[in-house]
């Protein structure tokens, strides 16, 4: 795998960039999901405590308040570096075509604006408000943060398909902001993403109370810990299975080579086979199960549709297949393996109004947080590294874009040991959190000495 | 006006209140790294860490919104900038995430090695991230950053006299409005003590920066000549006099305890000094490449421009909410934690 990237490469500056890129946006990417998908269940325990008087709703939304707490900075930060990163690593890319991208971000930072000023007011002012009130404004967060979400990943998606522009002497002359926002890969990534928020978040808050149910503690507190979040990515998972027919289709309309590289598929040809698992070798794919015809059925659902291969561009215009195969099929394969667990808890919930009571429905639960972790990362490698050699896909290439000043790679030596560090610091804290007894009357405000139990 | 200088202003105004707000909650982080050792300095440090808590996120969203309008609005100033700095740039973006980070940490944790480890990643970085930046701001201010990708010296853009300058004013004006602000703030909470004590602190600081001032003007006439005619017989003049004087006028008004009227003054004293280098240097952003070479396309502009006029109808009454919520509380932590225990 690391091969292929290295292959790809031009030099080792080059390589770090991407490496570091890959890192802090691989990273940010998975607290970037708890930001969407976070306040949005805390909302609801919350609702739900008012509702019925349950204090165990209340109890569970005060614990993931604090959590939320300390994800949403580690987000605010990591995501800070992103926007570094775009000018330091990759200056050709930002100086020539930040403007055309300028709009979706200008939004995010509005929106992201917005998340911050009232995830200020929801933590701390928990015991301030009336409880009406504190629930009203928790709605701005999670409306922001799905917001965030969609003008992030439409900035991406015109990386993918980009569109809204002219290029007249290797200079913009003509821009369309809100057409390059709205780019044709715009609508299936942007849903894609959010799905895939809610899928990581609901996944893995659920495995924290699995693991703490299959050691023993099965009370109702663990029980609606387990429950809220698993039933809202439960309910995800099959929306996101089409959503994902959906993108697929897409990348084959719009980005044929990159499909090709998704399935390993070298040779364009009619009623091409569906290969499953295989390794590239001397550009080859080998040891792949074959099911006749049916990636072309899949593509476009026609048994002896024409289907694109890597041979319709020279090799260096192509991705790192081995890359890009895998991470495709291991996505996939996860989708389907937590689709099978929401149908699970579907069908048991549908007989009896009570989750499965088997070790083995917990244990999946505790595994199926770091299950869709796995599935979302795979899910953006796909995006991005079937995108290169392309930076902005079919005009501009990775190689080209990049700081060319040395020692870059010192950068991402420093930026490695950082991200260590603070991976340590936030696992620690977060299961610091998780051990704490006491729940404090407001999440974040007078904890710092003493806080009241309740 | 034109677009390009709308967007310039917009950026600007970004800027200040990043330096204002964002630059406190880093002197904050300044104020806690010497607060003392650990039981002496607790109930400084849980005014710092009251004080900044609710809105340091907020704060912090400007700098992210003054970096998505250099792309979007000067996209070849943001890349010659962000690949000659990339040095301190980096360095900054780290400190950005040991501070936000640790101060997260630090909040959510209750045993004291914990609180140790990560209050002091939080104030060595509330020091660090704040000097690199404003050497970022002096390699523009002395025109040390050439136009085009990686054009300009990687070490000497940053590491000269006007940039250490700048870094250490940086953090300077950073400590002292986080003094003058946390007075009030100890003063609103009961504790009459403490703010005495940040009182000496913001006037002994206040006097400091204002020295440092002087002498950072003496380093720009030998090493950024052009900025420092501009600011000394320039358009740039009144600026540098309304920040001179009400920077003289801060001292007073702290001097006789007026806590509130000298948060607009030390404000004014800071922005006039941001606001004085910016028309110091308009309209020429790089050597040689003025706002107009380096604008992004009306399109672009105009789209930006009228996203940020309909959110800032959102913002403005949010941030002012949050400001509010926070600002109105009368009672003290410190105290009523004493009395609990």
């Amino acid at each position: 795998m690391i091969a292929g990237v290295v292959a790809a490469a031009d030099g080792p500056d080059f390589l770090a960039a991407r490496m570091q890129m890959a890192l802090s946006l691989g990273w940010h990417i998975i607290v970037a999901c708890f930001g969407v998908g976070m306040p949005a269940m805390t909302l609801f325990a919350e609702w739900r405590g008012h509702r019925t008087g349950d204090l165990h709703y209340a109890l569970l939304a005060r614990r993931w308040a604090r959590a939320m707490g300390v994800l949403f900075a580690v987000g605010a930060v990591s995501g800070t570096i992103l926007s570094f990163e775009m000018g330091l690593l990759w200056p050709g890319l930002m100086g020539v075509y930040g403007e055309v991208i300028g709009l979706p971000f200008s939004l995010e930072g509005i929106a992201f604006f917005i998340e911050a000023i009232f995830v200020g007011v929801y933590l701390y002012a928990w015991d301030r408000l009336p409880p009406r009130a504190h629930m009203l404004t928790g709605i701005p967060i999670v409306v922001a943060g799905v917001a965030s979400a969609f003008f992030v990943v439409s900035a991406n998606a015109w990386m993918q398909r980009p569109t809204g522009f002219q290029v007249s002497g290797g200079r913009i002359v003509d821009v369309d902001p809100w057409a390059a926002m709205f780019n044709p890969a715009t609508p299936h990534l942007t849903v894609h993403m959010i799905l895939a928020a809610f899928m990581v978040t609901g996944f893995v808050m659920a495995s924290v109370y699995a693991v703490a149910m299959l050691r023993g503690r099965r009370d109702r507190y663990h029980r609606l810990g387990l429950l809220v979040p698993l039933a809202i990515a439960a309910a995800v998972t099959p929306v996101q299975i089409g959503v994902g027919d959906w993108a697929a289709h897409s990348v084959a309309d719009g980005q044929p080579v990159k499909l090709a590289a998704m399935e390993g598929l070298f040779r364009t040809g009619r009623g091409v086979p569906l290969h499953l698992g295989g390794i590239v070798l001397k550009g080859e794919l080998r040891y792949a199960l074959e099911i006749p015809k049916a990636l072309s059925l899949l593509t476009h659902w026609d048994p002896d549709a024409e289907v694109i291969g890597l041979d319709a561009v020279p090799p260096q215009d192509r991705p790192p297949v081995n890359v890009v195969h895998w991470a495709f099929q291991v996505m996939v394969a996860v989708g389907f393996a937590l689709l099978a667990l929401s149908i699970w808890l579907g069908v048991v919930w549908w007989r009896r109004r009570d989750p499965p009571r088997s070790r083995w429905f917990l244990r999946a639960v505790a595994v199926s947080g770091v299950a869709s972790v796995l599935a979302l990362e795979s899910g953006w490698i796909v995006t991005e590294v079937g995108r290169q050699p392309w930076v902005v896909y079919g005009v501009l290439r990775s190689a080209a874009a990049v700081n060319p000043a040395p020692g870059l790679v010192w950068g991402f030596v420093l930026v490695t040991v950082v991200y260590t560090v603070l991976t340590i610091a936030t696992v620690y804290v977060l299961r610091r959190l998780a051990a704490d007894q006491p729940v404090p009357v407001a999440p974040q405000e007078r904890d710092v000495t003493s806080f009241r139990i309740v | 006006m034109p677009l390009p200088e709308i967007m310039l202003g917009v950026l600007w105004v970004g800027l200040t209140a990043y330096v204002l707000f964002g630059g406190a909650d880093f002197g904050g982080g300044v104020w806690d790294l010497l607060a003392g050792r650990a039981e002496g300095g607790r109930p400084r440090r849980d005014l710092i860490e009251h004080s900044i808590g609710p809105v340091w996120e907020a704060n912090h969203v400007w700098l992210i919104f003054v970096i998505v309008l250099m792309w979007t609005g000067i996209p070849p100033v943001f890349a010659a900038l962000s690949s000659t700095l990339y040095i301190p740039l980096t360095l900054a973006a780290l400190g950005i995430i040991a501070r936000g980070a640790a101060f997260a940490f630090r909040k959510v944790s209750t045993e004291l090695p914990q609180r140790r480890l990560f209050g002091a990643a939080f104030a060595f970085s509330s020091v660090a991230t704040p000097f690199f930046l404003g050497t970022v701001a002096g390699a523009i201010a002395s025109r040390r950053v050439p136009a085009g990708i990686a054009k300009g010296d990687l070490v000497t853009s940053w590491v000269n006299p006007t940039s250490v300058v700048a870094g250490v004013m940086a953090v300077g004006t950073a400590a002292y409005l986080a003094a003058v602000f946390l007075t009030r703030d100890a003063q609103r909470v009961g504790d009459e003590r403490l703010a005495e004590d940040f009182r000496r602190r913001a006037l002994g600081c206040g006097i400091v920066v204002g020295v440092l001032s002087a002498a950072g003007l003496a380093v720009l006439a030998w090493d950024a000549p052009r900025l420092f005619a501009e600011l000394t017989s320039g358009r740039a003049l009144p600026l540098l006099v309304l920040s001179v004087a009400a920077g003289l006028l801060s001292l007073v008004l702290l001097w006789r305890r007026a806590y509130v009227a000298v948060r607009l003054t030390a404000a004014l004293a800071v922005a006039g000094l941001l606001w004085g280098w910016g028309v110091g240097q308009y309209p020429e952003l790089l050597p040689g490449v003025t706002l107009r070479d380096a604008a992004a396309t009306d399109s672009v502009l105009a789209a930006s421009l009228g996203a940020l006029a309909v959110g800032a109808l959102l913002l403005v009454p949010s941030l002012w909410w949050l400001y509010a919520t926070f600002q109105r509380e009368h009672t003290a932590p410190a105290a009523r934690e004493h009395d609990r225990r």
